[in-house]
C-alpha cells in the first residue's frame, strides 16, 4: 500500500532541517526530486564493487561495468514502455534534445553540400532524405515549453532556413487546441511538451500524434515532468522522439535519456563524435557504429546510470498508477489550500483534471523572490523564477511566479506547512488582514 | 524565522519597495542602461543625465520590476547618488559592492556611514541568491553612467 510516509523513510535528506533547525518541507521536485537510499547505494555499490569503463576492456571489471550498464538501459527502456536498444544515454534531457536537433541539423548541413560535398560520407543518404530540413519547412513548438524544449528547435529553424511556428495557450495556459492548425504539410517537426513544467497542464498527445501523422511530421515528447509522476508509455503514446532526465525521477544528476524509435535512430547522424561510437577511423574518415552507441561518445557515467536503474525499480515497485493518483491527492490539496489563501492567484488550470502536482502561483503584491524568501525561512523550499520557461509567463501575465511542486514522499502535513507559510507571506508583508490587498500594493 | 527575516528585509527596505524613488522614464539622458537578471527575471532601464560638463549627475529616472529587495535598492541609490559627482556616484558603488561581497559583516563605519540607508542592506549580503537583486541598480548605474561619460 502507497504510504508517503514509510516512502519518506527511504530518502535521508528529507529527515534533515534547514534555516536554524527547522524541519525541511520540500516542495521544489519539478526542479530535482530528492534520492532515495536505494539509488545513493546503488552508485556506491558499483564504485565499491565493479567501477570500470564500459564497452571496452578485457576484465571482469570491465565485463562487469558493461552488463550493469546495458541492464539499466533494458530497465529504464521497459520503465517508459520502449524496447531496450530505444534508449540513448544522454548527461541529461536537455542534451536528448539537443542530440536530435543536431541530427537533423547535420542531416541538413549534408544535404547542402550535396551528393558529392564532403559530408556525404559521414552522413548517409537515408539520413538526408529523412532529416534534411529546407527553407519552407516547418518545426512546429508550444507557447508552454521549457527552454530545453524551445531553444534548440529555434536555432535549428535558424541554421536551416526552417520556420518555427507554436501552438498558443488558452487563458488558464493549456495547449490551445485552436491552434493546432499551425500543424500543416510543411511540418516536419512537432517538439512538444507532455506537461507544463509551470502549470502542471498534460498534453493531450493522442490527438496530437494523430494530427502530425496525418502531415508526415517527427513528434519529439519532453517527458521530463511526467516519467516520475504518472504511467509514460512511449510505445502506446506513438511519439517519434522523447527526452526524460534521471534526476527529476528520484534517480542521480548526470545522465538523462533519449528514446528514439528504433528505425529513426538508425537513420539519425551522431551529435558528439569521439571514441566508443565507431567502428573504423582512418585518418580521412569515420564509419559509425549503429545506436545506440552511435550516440554515446566518450566514457560514459556508468554510477549514474546504474543508479537511474535503481530510480526506476523504485518507482516501478511503489506502482505509478499509485503515485498518479496520490499525486493529485497533493494537488487537489493544493489547489484547495491556495484557493483558502485571499490575495493569492493559481496560474493555470484551476481544477485538478489533467495536471500534476505542480502549482505555480502569485502572491499579490509581492514579488515571488519575496515569497520564496519567507516560505524558506520556514523551511519550506519551493521554486521562484521564470522556472526556464519564460513565453508561458508572459502569456499568463507574469514577469515569474513562485512553484510548489510535489514527488512520491510529498505529504498533506508538507502541503499543510506550504498553506500555513503563504499566510504568513502575507502576514509578513503586511497584507494579512487586508480586505483589498491590491489597494495597499505599491506605491 | 521571524529574527533572519526581520534582518534581511529591514524597514527601510520595504518602505523604499513600496515608495520608490527615481521610479519614472527619463525623457533627456546622456546615458543608459538595461540590466536583467536572468535567474529571477528581474530587470531594469536605468538613465542618467549629467551636468554640462559631464561631473554631476543632475537627473537619474528608472523603470523596471523585480523583488523588494532590487526595487528598494534602485530606490536607495537615487537618493544616495542624485545631484553627487560620478567621481562620488562610484565611490559609493565600491562600498556598496564591499558590502554585498562581506557576507552580513559590517563594513568600517565611515564607509557604512556614507551608505546611509543602503546600509540597511547588511543581512542581504547573507543571501547569495539575492545579492544580485541588490546590485542589479547599481550594475545599471555604473554602465549608463559610463555611456554618459563618454557622450559628455
Amino acid at each position: 500500500m502507497f504510504d508517503p510516509d514509510t516512502i519518506r523513510a527511504d530518502f535521508p535528506l528529507l529527515g534533515r532541517t534547514v534555516r536554524d533547525g527547522k524541519p525541511l518541507v520540500y516542495l521544489d521536485s519539478g526542479a530535482t526530486a530528492q534520492k532515495p537510499q536505494q539509488v545513493i547505494d546503488a552508485e556506491l555499490a558499483f564504485y565499491v564493487q565493479s567501477n570500470a569503463a564500459v564497452h571496452r576492456g578485457a576484465h571482469q571489471l570491465a565485463e562487469e561495468a558493461t552488463e550493469a550498464y546495458e541492464l539499466a538501459r533494458a530497465a529504464v527502456a521497459d520503465f517508459v514502455g520502449a524496447a531496450e536498444d530505444e534508449i540513448v544515454w544522454t548527461k541529461n534531457a536537455t542534451e536528448a534534445l539537443n542530440l536530435v536537433a543536431h541530427g537533423f541539423l547535420n542531416a541538413s548541413l549534408a544535404a547542402g553540400a550535396g551528393a558529392d560535398g564532403p559530408a556525404a560520407d559521414a552522413v548517409s543518404a537515408a539520413a538526408r532524405d529523412r532529416y534534411a530540413l529546407r527553407p519552407g519547412d516547418e518545426i512546429v513548438v508550444s507557447e508552454a515549453e521549457h527552454h530545453a524544449n524551445l531553444v534548440p528547435w529555434q536555432q535549428l529553424a535558424a541554421k536551416t532556413g526552417a520556420t518555427l511556428r507554436w501552438i498558443g495557450l488558452t487563458e488558464e495556459g493549456r495547449l490551445d487546441p485552436e491552434t493546432y492548425s499551425v500543424i500543416g504539410p510543411r511540418t516536419r517537426i512537432l517538439a512538444i511538451t507532455h506537461a507544463s513544467n509551470v502549470t502542471g497542464a498534460i498534453t493531450d498527445v493522442a490527438q496530437l500524434v494523430r494530427r502530425a501523422r496525418d502531415v508526415g511530421a517527427y513528434v519529439v515528447l519532453d517527458a521530463c515532468q511526467t516519467a516520475a509522476h504518472m504511467p509514460v508509455d512511449l510505445h502506446a503514446l506513438g511519439v517519434d522522439f522523447a527526452a526524460f532526465s534521471a534526476h527529476k525521477m528520484v534517480g542521480p544528476t548526470g545522465v538523462g535519456a533519449l528514446f528514439g524509435r528504433r528505425e529513426l535512430l538508425e537513420d539519425l547522424p551522431p551529435f558528439l563524435t569521439g571514441g566508443s561510437m565507431v567502428e573504423v577511423v582512418t585518418m580521412e574518415s569515420t564509419s559509425f557504429m549503429p545506436p545506440p552507441q552511435r550516440f554515446e561518445a566518450g566514457t560514459q557515467m556508468v554510477a549514474q546510470v546504474i543508479g537511474f536503474r535503481a530510480a526506476v525499480e523504485y518507482l516501478g515497485a511503489l506502482g505509478m498508477d499509485q503515485v498518479a493518483a496520490h499525486e493529485a491527492e497533493m494537488a487537489q490539496l493544493m489547489i484547495d489550500g491556495i484557493a483558502g489563501v485571499p490575495g493569492v492567484r493559481l496560474l493555470g488550470p484551476q481544477d485538478s483534471a489533467d495536471r500534476l502536482a505542480v502549482v505555480a502561483f502569485e502572491v499579490e503584491s509581492v514579488h515571488p523572490h519575496d515569497v520564496g524568501q519567507v516560505l524558506d525561512s520556514l523551511g519550506v523550499a519551493v521554486r521562484v523564477g521564470h522556472h526556464c520557461a519564460q513565453p508561458i509567463h508572459r502569456r499568463l501575465g507574469v514577469h515569474a511566479s513562485a512553484r510548489a511542486s510535489a514527488g512520491v514522499y510529498t505529504t498533506a502535513g508538507d502541503v499543510e506547512a506550504f498553506i500555513a507559510g503563504l499566510h504568513e507571506v502575507r502576514r509578513f508583508f503586511g497584507l494579512a488582514e487586508s480586505a483589498a490587498p491590491a489597494a495597499r500594493g505599491d506605491a | 524565522m521571524a529574527d533572519a527575516m526581520e534582518q534581511l528585509y529591514q524597514q527601510v527596505i520595504l518602505d523604499h519597495a513600496r515608495a520608490r524613488q527615481g521610479e519614472g522614464e527619463l525623457a533627456e539622458y546622456g546615458g543608459e542602461s538595461f540590466q536583467l537578471n536572468p535567474t529571477c527575471g528581474d530587470q531594469v532601464t536605468l538613465r542618467v543625465q549629467l551636468d554640462e560638463a559631464g561631473d554631476t549627475i543632475q537627473a537619474l529616472g528608472w523603470t523596471g520590476q523585480g523583488c523588494s529587495i532590487s526595487q528598494a535598492s534602485l530606490s536607495v541609490m537615487y537618493e544616495l547618488v542624485i545631484g553627487e559627482t560620478v567621481t562620488r556616484a562610484a565611490e559609493l558603488g565600491e562600498h556598496f559592492r564591499e558590502l554585498m561581497a562581506a557576507r552580513g559583516q559590517e563594513l568600517d563605519p565611515a564607509r557604512l556611514e556614507a551608505l546611509e540607508d543602503a546600509s540597511a542592506f547588511t543581512g542581504v549580503a547573507r543571501y547569495p541568491a539575492r545579492i544580485k537583486c541588490a546590485l542589479l541598480g547599481w550594475m545599471a548605474l555604473r554602465d549608463a553612467l559610463a555611456q554618459a561619460q563618454v557622450r559628455a
